[in-house]
């Protein structure tokens, strides 16, 4: 690693206001992404802006029709939370399902949120279930907020707070994991509410889609069986050494049955 | 900067720079060797430490996550104090021969003495699941398994008298 100064703010606009005003330098939640970019110098910022003396960042609370998750939250809290799995069961498994022990002791949601990965779990939770990101200076809904590998709608000096997840009628997630990195390569969130039923894909391609073919289908019969036949294009997919466009293609219509009959069960 | 932690139970104030891994600052500057370095990628959890009771790969933590904190490392874990003995889990581990080469065995017990805090009745399959960031070379995962069980089973008995 390169050296950098390390600033702990405890105030959320003091944290901003370094972002900012430092030329080159980063937010650290959880690290478990930056820590291994910087070791292995793919990264070298100047100075790191750690978020973790923020409080109010973390914990999770129940405003009724909507949960909200403080972005420092790490994802075993999310996970073992039982407010969480009582409201929607699909998002604490998917929390229990990244990484490893160890990384989930440390990893944040707004950290992976912000990250975008392409083969990250949250994006998936959080555009299957039509979030909104609320950060230090608006709320952006889902929608808007993931916008390709990497690359999100957040402006430069633009913190996530929190992010907070509409209570669906029913929700599964299921993914294939890459075995030694354990990330997706191909995870499918699936999210039933009254006025119909939203599906994201993460690992398949480039960022986080959703799959309208499948929502109408399931929105009408919500079923492993009604998107069974439904097969989507793979040009636009990723191809690497971990698997071809045309495999991860398959497996985006397997894991969302799959998730589908997580929802049910 | 200066940090100031608990490490093993006692006060701890250090000057490191921004920059260094708690691996490096452990068994370079405190000279505690016992918690490994094996892939420094985190994925093979022979540096598994605890941060505030929790299990964490020190490899991919920076020293000034630790102000404030309290940190356990394998030097720190041990049967009753004062007692001289060691540590159910470590006593499980030899008793089942949870090892071979022993190099990930810091990790996998640090890693096992989480998993199996208050949780009386781990099944097989959560003791898999739970070892998952831990990567025995030898690949004796059969007989760590059996130690973790024991261990687990020896803690929580211990806890219940």
């Amino acid at each position: 690693m390169k050296p950098f100064a390390y600033h702990q703010p405890d105030q959320i606009p003091d944290a901003a206001k370094l972002l900012t005003s430092i030329e080159d330098s980063k937010l650290v939640a959880g690290g478990m992404t930056l820590i291994p970019t910087l070791k292995q110098r793919l990264a070298s910022p100047v100075a790191l802006v750690d978020l973790s003396k923020l409080g109010s960042l973390k914990g999770i609370t129940d405003d009724g029709a909507t949960i909200t998750i403080g972005a420092m939250t790490p994802h075993a809290v999310v996970a073992a939370s039982e407010l969480v799995q009582t409201k929607i069961p699909g998002l604490a498994a998917l929390a229990s399902m990244i990484g490893d022990p160890a990384v989930r002791s440390r990893g944040t949601i707004g950290g992976s949120v912000a990250n975008n990965d392409p083969a990250a779990d949250y994006p998936a939770g959080v555009l299957g279930l039509g979030a909104i990101i609320v950060t230090s200076t608006r709320e952006i809904a889902a929608d808007k907020f993931f916008l390709g590998l990497f690359e999100t709608a957040l402006e430069p000096g633009e913190i996530i707070t929190a992010i907070r997840f509409p209570v669906p009628l029913k929700a599964g997630y299921s993914k294939f994991k890459a075995p030694a990195s354990r990330y997706a390569l191909v995870g499918v969130f699936v999210a039933k509410f009254a006025d119909g039923v939203r599906v994201a894909v993460t690992g398949a391609g480039p960022g986080v889609f959703r799959v309208p073919p499948m929502e109408v289908a399931l929105s009408e019969n919500f079923d492993p069986s009604a998107i069974a036949a439904i097969k989507i294009d793979n040009d636009g997919l990723t191809s690497d050494i971990h698997a071809e466009a045309d495999y991860r293609a398959h497996l985006v219509t397997v894991m969302a049955k799959r998730a589908v009959d997580a929802a049910l069960s | 900067m200066q940090i100031s932690f608990t490490l093993n139970g006692r006060p701890t104030t250090v000057d490191v720079e921004p920059a260094t891994l708690v691996t490096e600052l452990l068994r370079e500057q405190l000279n505690l060797t016992g918690t490994h370095i094996g892939c420094d990628t985190s994925q093979c959890g022979a540096c598994v430490v605890h941060l505030n009771g929790l299990p964490v790969k020190s490899c991919t933590l920076l020293a000034p996550a630790l102000d404030g904190a309290t940190l356990l490392t394998i030097e720190g874990l041990q049967g009753a104090p004062g007692s001289n003995q060691m540590h159910p889990m470590q006593e499980a581990f030899r008793e089942h021969h949870g090892l071979q080469c022993g190099f990930c065995t810091p990790g996998m017990l640090m890693t096992a003495v989480a998993l199996a805090t208050g949780k009386p009745d781990l099944t097989e399959a959560e003791v898999r699941h739970g070892l998952e960031g831990n990567i025995c070379r030898c690949t004796g995962y059969q007989n760590i398994v059996v130690s973790v069980m024991a261990g687990a089973a020896a803690m929580n008995a211990a806890k219940g008298e």
